[in-house]
């Protein structure tokens, strides 16, 4: 570990574009080999007549068959495993409110490789073993706890284990430990810099601030902008997902300039959502991404549904691992706020359960004041009282309920019956003003 | 004893009540008083009228969602002090005024208001003689 050197692992981050494309492919068919054990992948590689030698180039990943989220629940809970349960360590678990959770399966060595992936890029950001990192993020299923915190003892950092929520706790911790990096979802850490205010801490003057992780929900480049203003610090984009390990897969360098996913675990594909073939780089598509270094649950051509496109393959800081745009929105219908996936047919069934209810709703995302708000508007079956108190107990329930299933709490609007668009056949159900997907 | 109220759920845009009360002019509904109290987001529109049973079927035909309810309509003397007196035989008994709200009828003031516990409300009513407005009498303004 050199401290000066700008790279924790400059045999993979500093690779060519010719030398990424051979170690793909070595690893590509290590990949094939190790599924050859799932039989969900087995009988599909027969029935295509795909083995391992048939992979030339990277390229080839397009012989492959896709993986879905479907997939998962499927085969929920170790239908994908590639190696014995015994050999497993620790699971990760979507909270499965729309059909059978999604487990995601993790041997020692892909916890390691996984540690190893957050090192390097909280180095690229100029993290050193002297830094104190604190992870505001919801631990326990949540891949953002865990990944950071393994992450950041990796590099060697002192690493505090905050969690999210409690702010007053988290200020302490900062001025009383010298924090000096951060990772939050970029909503929480706005709120974070109003409790600072309200209590008289100044962070530039009051904290050692200079480095923040933001991810786990859709932003703008104005909201990380404001963010590093209020501060005083410099604010890095991170993409991970449960399903590709958690957070790691991807993270903005120094230059801010796009993400580079790391393509000596991933090999990154950026598809037509429709036709599913490869869209020209710069254009605007599905991320599919297939994982080189898993052992447990290796995933091939994992239809991930967010949008995204290629800025380059090269980038100034040195490495040529692809770099994708920021989240330019999803393929399906799911929204993420505040770090939390929500699917609009997980409101639907709450708002069914209520019988003065009707069918007919809309939710709307906003961004008020840097903080994400989900408003959700449900008409009224029928005028069932005269009386205030009886509706505002409604919408009490109504709200509570949903905070139970979506574990956030929207704002209520009841309106009366034929009020809200019907549009002729597929309803739209969700209307997002954030300005994160612009 | 009691007269039946309409009471329609708003939104609080502009142009939701002009949309009610033109329905209930097509359907050549006399209306006697309306009140609407409002919160941020929707507003109750409250409705004493003649026939309110034809009103309301005319109302839900036209797809506004409106709940009936019982309310009491009590006549009061045109001189200082006569609601508070009123008020004050039902307080006294334990009855609790949900919401009230005052029109004029005839000369006379009259005070609508709905109750937690309509029998008790009737019986303090027939005991002290108050004068109460009925149904037949909202009628006869059709």
């Amino acid at each position: 570990m050199d401290v000066n050197s700008p790279y924790l692992h400059p045999e993979y981050e500093t690779l060519s574009r010719e030398e990424i494309s051979k170690l793909q492919t070595a690893r590509l068919q290590e990949t094939i080999n190790r599924c050859a054990g799932v039989p969900f992948y087995a009988q599909k590689f027969k029935e295509m007549g795909i083995k391992a030698e048939d992979i030339k180039s990277p390229e080839d990943v397009r012989k492959l068959p896709f993986t879905t989220k479907q997939d998962l629940r499927d085969t929920y809970p170790f239908g994908l495993a590639a190696v014995p349960l015994t050999d497993c360590v620790r699971l990760h678990s979507s909270s499965g409110t729309t059909g059978n959770p999604t487990v995601i399966l993790h041997t020692k060595n892909d916890l390691d490789e996984w540690a190893n992936q957050v090192a390097r890029n909280l180095w690229m950001v100029g993290l050193r073993p002297d830094d104190v990192f604190q992870n505001s993020s919801g631990y326990g299923m949540f891949t953002g706890g865990l990944g950071f915190q393994y992450g950041a003892e990796r590099l060697g950092m002192l690493t505090v284990p905050a969690a999210a929520g409690n702010s007053l706790r988290q200020i302490k911790f900062i001025k009383d430990f010298g924090t000096t990096a951060i990772h939050a979802v970029p909503s929480y850490l706005t709120r974070l810099y109003e409790v600072m205010q309200e209590q008289g801490v100044d962070p530039r003057r009051d904290t050692k601030l200079k480095t923040f992780a933001i991810g786990a929900e859709p932003h703008s480049e104005e909201q990380r902008q404001r963010i590093e203003k209020m501060f005083g610090v410099k604010a890095y984009n991170s993409f991970g997902m449960s399903e590709m390990c958690g957070p790691g897969v991807g993270f903005e360098c120094q230059e801010q300039n796009g993400l580079h996913f790391w393509e000596d675990y991933y090999i990154v594909e950026i598809v037509d959502p429709e036709t599913l073939e490869p869209v020209p780089d710069g254009e605007i598509g599905e991320l599919v991404l297939t994982t080189l270094r898993r052992e447990a649950m290796p995933l091939i051509r994992y239809r991930t549904r967010d949008l995204t496109r290629v800025l380059g393959r090269t980038c100034p800081c040195g490495r040529n691992h692809v770099r994708l745009d920021r989240m330019k929105g999803r393929s399906d219908d799911m929204m993420v706020l505040r770090g939390v996936n929500i699917f609009p047919i997980q409101i639907e069934k709450i708002l069914m359960t209520f019988p003065e209810l009707a069918s007919n709703y809309l939710i709307t995302l906003t961004t008020d004041n840097d903080n994400d708000n989900m408003t959700v508007e449900v008409e009224l079956a029928e005028m069932f009282t005269d009386d205030y108190a009886r509706l505002q107990s409604l919408t009490k329930n109504v709200t509570r309920a949903l905070k139970d299933e979506i574990l956030l709490t929207p704002i209520v609007k009841l309106v009366p019956k034929g009020t809200l668009p019907v549009s002729e056949g597929k309803a739209v159900r969700v209307v997002d003003k954030r300005k994160v997907y612009q | 004893m009691t007269i039946h109220q309409l009471s329609v759920f708003l939104e609080n845009t502009s142009g939701t009540l002009v949309q009610v009360l033109q329905q209930l002019k097509k359907a050549n509904v006399q209306l006697v008083a309306i009140t609407i109290a409002d919160t941020a987001e929707y507003g109750i529109l409250r409705i004493v009228c003649a026939e309110p049973l034809r009103a309301c079927e005319e109302l839900k035909k036209a797809g506004i969602a409106v709940a009936v309810s019982d309310v009491f309509a009590l006549e009061l003397d045109n001189k200082p002090g006569c609601a508070a007196d009123v008020v004050e035989l039902f307080s006294k008994v334990g009855i609790s005024i949900t919401y009230v709200y005052t029109f004029l009828y005839g000369g006379k003031g009259i005070l609508v208001f709905r109750t937690d516990n309509t029998e008790l409300a009737c019986k303090t009513i027939v005991e002290n003689n108050l004068p109460y407005i009925s149904e037949e009498s909202l009628a006869q303004w059709a």
